[in-house]
């Protein structure tokens, strides 16, 4: 009985699908992910081969596939389907699929493809298929050094993830973050930065001094984060590429809680003097420092909205910690938060809407999301300790830490980075080398 | 030694441990805190004799309590008599029970606190530097009200 319904409503999708393409809905938690096929590229005989750690990848278009799985499973969306079950050959799929037999096994998308390698050149190229009405969706080819072949995956993901859901992608980016390890009162925290997915992770600072709170700028390739070099807790400016750094401003304190304008051009950060904290910018071109701020509480974790008119920011004005918003010029600032609790580390979605934010109450660490007025409060996970949340670039996911609980020993504390889907579902943990925290995402690298 | 003897010692020894968790987890404890606020002297060190180098703060506060003022003033009696070669650090912490950039300022607004009072016990401010660790670097690694109530502190360190 149970399998005749199934049937019936297969037939039913079918004929429906017939007529409008085949979509995911990601405004909701998705508890029916899309099955999908990923059939491994097939490699052109004649192709060199690529070395990477002084080992030999053997075959090169089952790796490209296996990461984009990773990838499309791990956004919740998309169920990829195991590759035992496949009848066809990844070469002749590639040409021609036949959509019956892979109807079959329930596909309702079908990736295929093809690389070939010469002179270090990784030529890929990749189709995805609608196997329901027997269509091709997407045709792409592109070449690149082969040492970038895992960027080459994560940009064949993020083609299908917008070609599926009609939104832009957040595979092909990195995640800066600081790596802790030692005991809990004596971390020792670097830079260090890695791939979406936790490949290729590099680090960037030694240990010999605490560094916090990293943030990409829009350009990706410069960083600014706060470091307690020589004992003098400054903001600093990182060029991830040459490894140049400096001090940003000439602050007679401490300056912290940095972050990029949406343009590139300022800094906008806290400047402590004296028990109070007030907001400042810096612009990288002509050194001007403008005060944002002027205020006897504590004013912090600022961030623009995407337009750059505005600036949410925390603020205890009020006695206790609650988010506001003002104009960039400081004017017109406007407490949002009214909820029982404590709120810190407001953050600007990518889409303008919405503002992500940490939320304390009762013991208890929340991340939440809210509209840029404050209404509409959801929160989307509830922890022991948790903060710091930074939006994917499509402003779909949000990454972040948490901590665990020492017991009375004193043991058992752990720093993890873990992602979450905006409606709450697909809480992931993000596995890396080291504990790690303070998470910051790129924009897309290929853009 | 008899075996009811050992018995009875390890009793003891397990009854005062309750006692002790039981007093952390109370709001007003006569022992360990009052309020929230640290009155113990376990991760207490000293200056000189009868010098305690720190003080404690309530959550989210930066209030110097009567026995904070007490302490400080002992401070600026001993820096006084040191003479003015001396200089000093006033660390300021946090627990870790807030997020890390808003305890960053309330780090440096706790130690400020504590160089305005030494100021005005007549310590010059040119001898006085600040530092804010927020939630960086806990004297207590556990997560429990005594754990945290030790961890928001404002230490005075010598800096030569």
């Amino acid at each position: 009985m149970k399998k005749l319904i199934l049937v019936i409503f297969y037939i039913f999708i079918l004929n429906n699908s017939s007529f409008a393409l085949v979509e995911v809905d990601i405004t909701r938690g998705n508890l029916d992910p899309l099955p999908i096929a990923i059939s491994p590229l097939y490699v052109e005989p004649g192709s060199q081969e690529i070395k990477q750690d002084d080992k030999v990848i053997k075959n090169i278009g089952e790796e490209i596939s296996k990461v984009i799985e990773v990838n499309l499973r791990r956004s919740g969306l998309f169920n990829p389907l195991k590759k035992d079950s496949f009848v066809q050959n990844p070469d002749i799929a590639h040409v021609k699929p036949r959509f019956e037999d892979w109807r079959l096994i329930k596909a309702q998308a079908l990736v295929t493809g093809k690389v070939s390698i010469m002179d270090e050149k990784l030529r890929t190229e990749f189709r995805l298929w609608y196997t329901v009405a027997a269509k091709e969706m997407v045709a792409l080819a592109f070449s690149t050094t082969s040492s970038n072949w895992r960027r080459v995956a994560h940009i064949i993901s993020d083609k299908i993830y917008q070609r599926l859901t009609g939104e832009e992608g957040y595979f092909d980016t990195r995640i800066i973050y600081v790596s802790e390890t030692g005991e809990k009162t004596q971390r020792y925290k670097k830079l260090a930065i890695m791939d979406q997915d936790g490949a290729n992770v590099k680090y960037l600072t030694l240990g010999n001094e605490l560094v916090l709170t990293p943030r990409f700028s829009p350009t990706n390739q410069l960083v600014t984060y706060l470091s307690y070099f020589r004992n003098l807790p400054r903001v600093y400016l990182l060029d991830i590429e040459t490894g140049v750094q400096e001090v940003v401003g000439d602050f007679p304190g401490m300056t912290f809680a940095p972050r990029f304008s949406p343009d590139g051009k300022k800094i906008i950060m806290s400047f402590a003097q004296d028990g109070n904290s007030d907001i400042y910018t810096m612009n990288m071109d002509t050194r001007v420092v403008e005060r944002i701020t002027d205020h006897t509480s504590i004013d912090t974790s600022p961030s623009y909205s995407p337009d750059g008119k505005y600036i949410c920011f925390n603020s205890d004005r009020s006695g206790l910690q609650q988010i506001y918003v003002m104009r960039s010029d400081g004017s017109n600032v406007k407490r949002i938060t009214f909820g029982k609790g404590l709120y810190g580390t407001p953050v600007w979605s990518p889409r303008g809407d919405l503002i992500a934010f940490t939320k304390v109450h009762k013991g208890k660490f929340y991340i939440g999301v809210m509209r840029a007025d404050g209404s509409g409060e959801r929160l989307l996970t509830e922890n022991f300790y948790q903060e710091a949340p930074s939006w994917s670039p499509n402003g779909r996911v949000l990454i972040f830490y948490r901590e665990t609980k020492t017991d009375s020993e004193g043991k058992g504390f752990s720093a993890k980075l873990w992602s979450i889907d905006l409606t709450g579902y697909n809480e992931r943990l993000i596995e890396t080398e080291t504990d790690g925290s303070d998470p910051s995402w790129s924009s897309l690298l290929s853009k | 030694m008899n075996f009811a003897a050992i018995f009875k010692r390890f009793l003891v020894v397990i009854l005062a441990g309750l006692a002790l968790t039981a007093c952390a987890t109370q709001k007003k404890s006569t022992g360990q805190m009052q309020g929230d606020v640290y009155t113990g002297s376990d991760t207490v060190e000293y200056l000189a004799t009868g010098v305690k180098d720190r003080v404690f703060f309530a959550t989210n506060k930066s209030t110097l309590t009567t026995a904070s003022r007490d302490t400080l003033r002992k401070q600026a009696a001993w820096m006084r008599a040191k003479g003015k070669s001396l200089s000093f650090t006033i660390e300021g912490h946090a627990d870790e029970r807030g997020t890390r950039e808003y305890n960053l300022a309330l780090g440096e607004r706790r130690a400020n606190a504590v160089k305005d009072y030494l100021m005005t016990y007549g310590i010059s401010g040119s001898r006085l530097s600040v530092i804010s660790y927020g939630k960086e670097r806990p004297v207590n690694s556990g997560s429990n009200p005594l754990a945290w109530s030790q961890n928001r502190r404002s230490v005075t360190v010598k800096a030569n």
